[in-house]
């Protein structure tokens, strides 16, 4: 069977790739469009490590195929800074330190931007429970979800004195 | 030692390896491709004991895209030894079967060829295309069934070390005995106001790090082998391919990718051995990445246990006797940590009286590494259980117990050796006073508390400092950063010469670009590695006194250094001091560039002493328990990055919470493994767990310069009892096997 | 002379004795003499190290004696390393 064509736009750029029907969307991000920050954890759906953004969605990219992205959006790890400027989110992950190994952090960045964008001022609570879909074996989340409450503050402060959103 | 004020040690900049982590730049390694790579994917076999009988890969190596198809013919059989670190002199012949089996497969999962191709998936069909014919044998998958007469024998050949060889000698699934006595324990249980016995099983679990083993290897037509991999120890990795594959290590080169978690399990081979012999045979580089079902069946899990504990004690709490039996589950080959175990169980407590036995014992299962403190945990799962037992029986508070019986410096470890300072006492008194231990309880909630103990390895580590021109500098090491420590490394360097820490590069470097470094491992990175670090730095500041002396015209011996500058010292010409900033700048024309080196091989460094205080609240309608509040205290010597070492104890708090609720492998009769994903086997997620609270106590450890113990282990060591007598205090009910998932709970409320 | 400690469960291997003066500058000559001794203690010794006065030594050949060193023989532990005994 031929591959098939696909045509997306990935971190507001377009890109193109040849996938087979069975590839998946993880597969073709860290291959063929060499965008290797994705990690496979588990390729099952259960670690998070995979979660990009399809159309503004949540999702693990291990449980989507490639061929579904035609014509669609996809937010990664590479497209959450903006130019220069890191998003509040990663900002906060650094100054809490709430990263060790890191190999689960992008998918928790990706994750936690999800949850901003739909709530704000979720309480904690919410983060964890929003969160509970990203596994991390190091920090025991501690540190993580102070610096998700640290960033929605900051981003809320940020709204509130008229400064841009991101 | 003098209380020292530091400048840079202590304080929380951000990670410099930080910035490439949260954008997912950070290469990890299955991140990296070299150019005409093909994958590599291996054939594991579905039963968990058998002879191999013949593989035919006649079908897999006439697929199109295959280049290269390994089995036990293309690797010699090894008896080589090397000598790694304080696991002493090594065999790696376990390590290159377990790599890829000889004659036997001894647990399901355990590779039995390896296929490389142009795809990933080419390489997984060919695989399966391999014939490979099995004389399936009887199991022996669990510690009753390994022990049981008439066992099924794993290894023909396998003896018991450490029995008398008076006794019958035939074949065993027992490969060590270990033995500690004090004094007498009959006359010391003869003592006793109360002893409380009980016999305690804890599951084989795994270290559960998110990045699944990975490596690309490359074999050049002229024999050189460069290895990047994502592990523990890259010089390790050098020399058991070295000795697994027969080539001489001159000839390999391993680069250490950033690594997504280790906790022990990257402190082996698996993979690598077999992408090189892949590389060989294919002429082409070759990328192996574990699915995450091969880590589970296939990595290195740590052992399940049985310990039967008994203590007994003075009615005003004073412990007076103590015994115990335990067993560890190796998995395939011998190697448990029960000898960590048996020298962990007693050493927070003074007991004049005990007597330890411990068995390893091979078990159709994976073959176990290290996980974190290991051996400890199950340990002081028991003991714990046991004291808090003692305090109820008696109406003590439980702190009070283990305060009235805490070891303290001058004391005999169980092992032998006297301790140094320690700060156990002080970790207690600190829980005695923190507003955890007197909160009030809702409905439903206990509250556990449990002390813990790991000791902190030294061996061999190096370092090198550079001063560039601008003043500014970079710092080298061989130990792959799993806890922080590039940075911690970049404190120290601040610390020694006034640096600021952004102006300095932390870097773990390969095995052609620095001196030899024992694993990342035994929490030793910041003690050991640190120390050579430090003394790096101290040496680039002395070839910076003579310098200053070949400027000033005078002795090294009248150049002292002050403050981050060279200053004349009293008796010696007046001098204004020069900074490091201008000595630098004179590099050149005083002598060349400045390269600052050090090696080390500190003996252990003093122990680590933790104690957790957990509240639990149950559900009795599901058995369902969740932690509701957790504060772990932790002597850690010295913080050189106070963020970090309490990351270490937060997440160390999670896997030992994760261990006492929910974690386990679970095996069919038939010794297949039933929970090989995450979602089957349940690893703590944010929603299970409260905030953890960390309390750093400073007992600063002689040994090290700044006082630093290693801490990453300690914090795994008390969360199994913690959480365990918690829910003896909300239930009523002391449960003595793990995990305490709801299922379990459940059907013991139940019944009483 | 330093004091070396043999734990309960290598006794089997030296007749009994659980303690032993000997006269070495080193642990490298210390240990020659054990062996020399129980040769049977070969055995256990791989996967044994040495503590001398408190401090536990991953390569204990050429740590200097002093006339009052207490040494003990420690099993290896794994310490975070994989737990391999030969």
């Amino acid at each position: 069977m031929p591959k098939i064509h696909v045509r997306t736009t990935v971190n507001g750029e377009p890109a193109e790739f040849l996938c087979e029907p069975g590839d998946t969307l993880l597969e073709a991000l860290r291959t063929a469009l060499n965008l290797t920050g994705t990690k496979e954890g588990c390729a099952t759906g259960d670690c998070g490590a995979c979660s990009v953004l399809l159309d503004g969605r949540l999702v693990p990219s291990c449980l989507v195929l490639a061929a579904e992205i035609d014509d669609r959006s996809v937010q990664t790890i590479e497209g959450i800074a903006e130019g220069e400027r890191l998003h509040p989110v990663q900002q906060k992950f650094l100054e809490h330190a709430a990263l060790q190994c890191g190999v689960c952090t992008p998918g928790f960045i990706v994750a936690a931007v999800a949850l901003l964008r739909r709530q704000p001022r979720p309480s904690e609570r919410d983060v964890r429970y929003w969160l509970a879909g990203n596994l991390c074996r190091c920090t025991g989340y501690d540190k993580i979800v102070r610096a998700v409450m640290d960033a929605a503050d900051q981003m809320i402060d940020a709204h509130d004195t008229g400064k841009a959103a991101v | 030692m003098s209380a020292r004020t530091f400048t840079a040690i202590g304080t929380r900049p951000v990670r410099h390896d930080g910035l490439d982590k949260v954008t997912g730049r950070a290469n990890f390694g299955a991140d990296i491709t070299v150019p005409g790579m093909i994958f590599g994917a291996v054939l594991r076999s579905p039963h968990a004991h058998a002879r191999l009988v013949s593989i035919d890969t006649t079908a897999a190596e006439a697929m199109a895209g295959v280049k290269a198809v390994l089995t036990r013919d293309d690797i010699p059989e090894t008896f080589a030894k090397v000598v790694m670190g304080e696991a002493g002199t090594i065999g790696l012949h376990d390590m290159g079967d377990n790599a890829l089996a000889r004659t036997k497969v001894l647990y399901q999962g355990h590779a039995v060829a390896a296929v490389a191709a142009t795809s990933l998936d080419i390489a997984q069909r060919a695989a399966d295309r391999i014939k490979v014919v099995y004389e399936v044998l009887p199991a022996a998958c669990t510690l009753d069934q390994a022990l049981a007469p008439n066992a099924p024998i794993l290894h023909e050949g396998l003896r018991t070390k450490g029995k008398a060889t008076s006794d019958a000698d035939g074949p065993t699934n027992v490969a060590m005995r270990i033995e500690m006595r004090r004094g007498d324990i009959d006359q010391g249980f003869g003592e006793a106001d109360i002893i409380v016995e009980d016999e305690f099983r804890t599951p084989m679990v795994h270290q559960g790090y998110i990045e699944p083993h990975a490596c690309v290897a490359r074999y050049g037509e002229d024999g050189q082998v460069v290895i990047w991999t994502s592990t523990q120890g890259h010089f390790m990795v050098r020399d058991s391919c070295a000795g697994i594959l027969g080539l001489d290590p001159a000839k390999i080169k391993v680069v250490a990718t950033e690594i997504g978690g280790g906790f022990g399990g990257k402190i082996s081979v698996y993979l690598e051995p077999l992408a090189a012999a892949l590389s060989r045979k294919a002429h082409r580089p070759v990328k192996m990445v574990m699915t995450r079902g091969e880590v589970f069946r296939a990595s290195g899990p740590t052992s399940g246990t049985t310990i039967r504990m008994k203590i007994g004690a003075k009615r005003d709490g004073t412990l007076v006797a103590a015994s115990t039996t335990m067993y560890y589950e190796a998995g395939a080959y011998p190697g448990s940590p029960a000898g960590g175990g048996a020298m962990c169980c007693f050493a927070s407590y003074r007991i004049p009286n005990f007597s330890i036995e411990a068995y390893d014992v091979v078990v159709n299962r994976p073959r176990v590494a290290a996980y974190r403190a290991p051996g400890a945990p199950a340990a002081a799962f028991a003991t714990e259980s046991v004291v808090d037992e003692i305090a109820r029986r008696l109406g003590m508070d439980p702190l009070e117990l283990r305060l009235k019986n805490a070891v303290t410096e001058g004391d005999r470890a169980p092992y032998g050796p006297t301790y140094g300072p320690i700060g156990l006492r002080e970790v207690i008194e600190t829980a005695r006073r923190h507003p955890h231990w007197q909160a009030p309880l809702g409905p439903n909630q206990g509250r556990g508390v449990a002390c813990g103990f790991w000791f902190n390895a030294g061996m061999a580590s190096s370092a090198i400092v550079i001063l560039h021109g601008d003043g500014s500098a970079a710092v080298v090491t061989g130990n792959p950063d799993i806890g922080g420590t590039r940075a911690a490394q970049a404190l120290m360097v601040s610390e020694e010469l006034g640096i600021p820490v952004d102006r300095i590069r932390p870097s773990v470097a390969d095995t052609d670009s620095i001196g030899y470094a024992d694993v990342t491992g035994g929490s030793r990175v910041c003690y050991a590695t640190g120390m050579a670090v430090i003394q790096a730095a101290q040496d680039v500041r002395d070839q910076l006194r003579q310098r200053a002396a070949t400027i000033w015209g005078v002795d090294l011996s009248q150049v002292g250094w002050e403050n981050g500058q060279a200053v004349a010292l009293d008796g010696a010409p007046a001098q204004t001091p020069l900074t490091l900033a201008e000595l630098a700048d004179k590099m050149a024309s005083t002598g060349g560039p400045v390269v600052g080196r050090a090696t080390v091989s500190p003996p252990m460094a003093g122990p680590g002493f933790a104690v957790n205080i957990c509240d639990l609240e149950v559900d009795k309608e599901t058995g369902c328990s969740r932690v509701v509040r957790y504060t772990a205290i932790q002597d850690v010597g010295k913080a050189i990055h106070p963020s970090f070492v309490e990351g270490q104890m937060q997440g160390g708090a999670a896997q030992g919470i994760g261990w006492a609720l929910n974690e386990e492998y679970v095996y069919a009769s038939d010794g297949t493994l039933q929970n090989a994903s995450f979602l089957d086997y349940r690893m703590p997620v944010a929603s299970d767990l409260p905030p953890i609270e960390t309390v750093l106590v400073e007992v600063a450890n002689p040994l090290h310069p700044y006082g630093v113990r290693g801490v990453g282990e300690v914090p795994i060591v008390p969360p199994l009892g913690a959480v365990a007598n918690a829910l003896r205090d909300a239930t009523g009910v002391r449960f003595t096997e793990l995990p305490l998932s709801p299922p379990r709970v459940l059907a013991r409320l139940s019944k009483d | 002379m330093a004091v070396v400690y043999f734990p309960s469960g290598m006794t089997r291997y030296t007749d009994g004795v659980d303690q032993l003066h000997i006269e070495a500058p080193r642990v490298r000559e210390l240990l020659q003499e054990v062996l020399a001794r129980y040769p049977d203690l070969a055995v256990m010794l791989e996967s044994m190290t040495v503590a001398v006065d408190g401090q536990v030594y991953h390569h204990p050949d050429y740590v200097p004696l002093t006339s009052t060193s207490e040494v003990h023989l420690v099993p290896r532990i794994a310490g975070g390393s994989t737990a391999l005994r030969s």
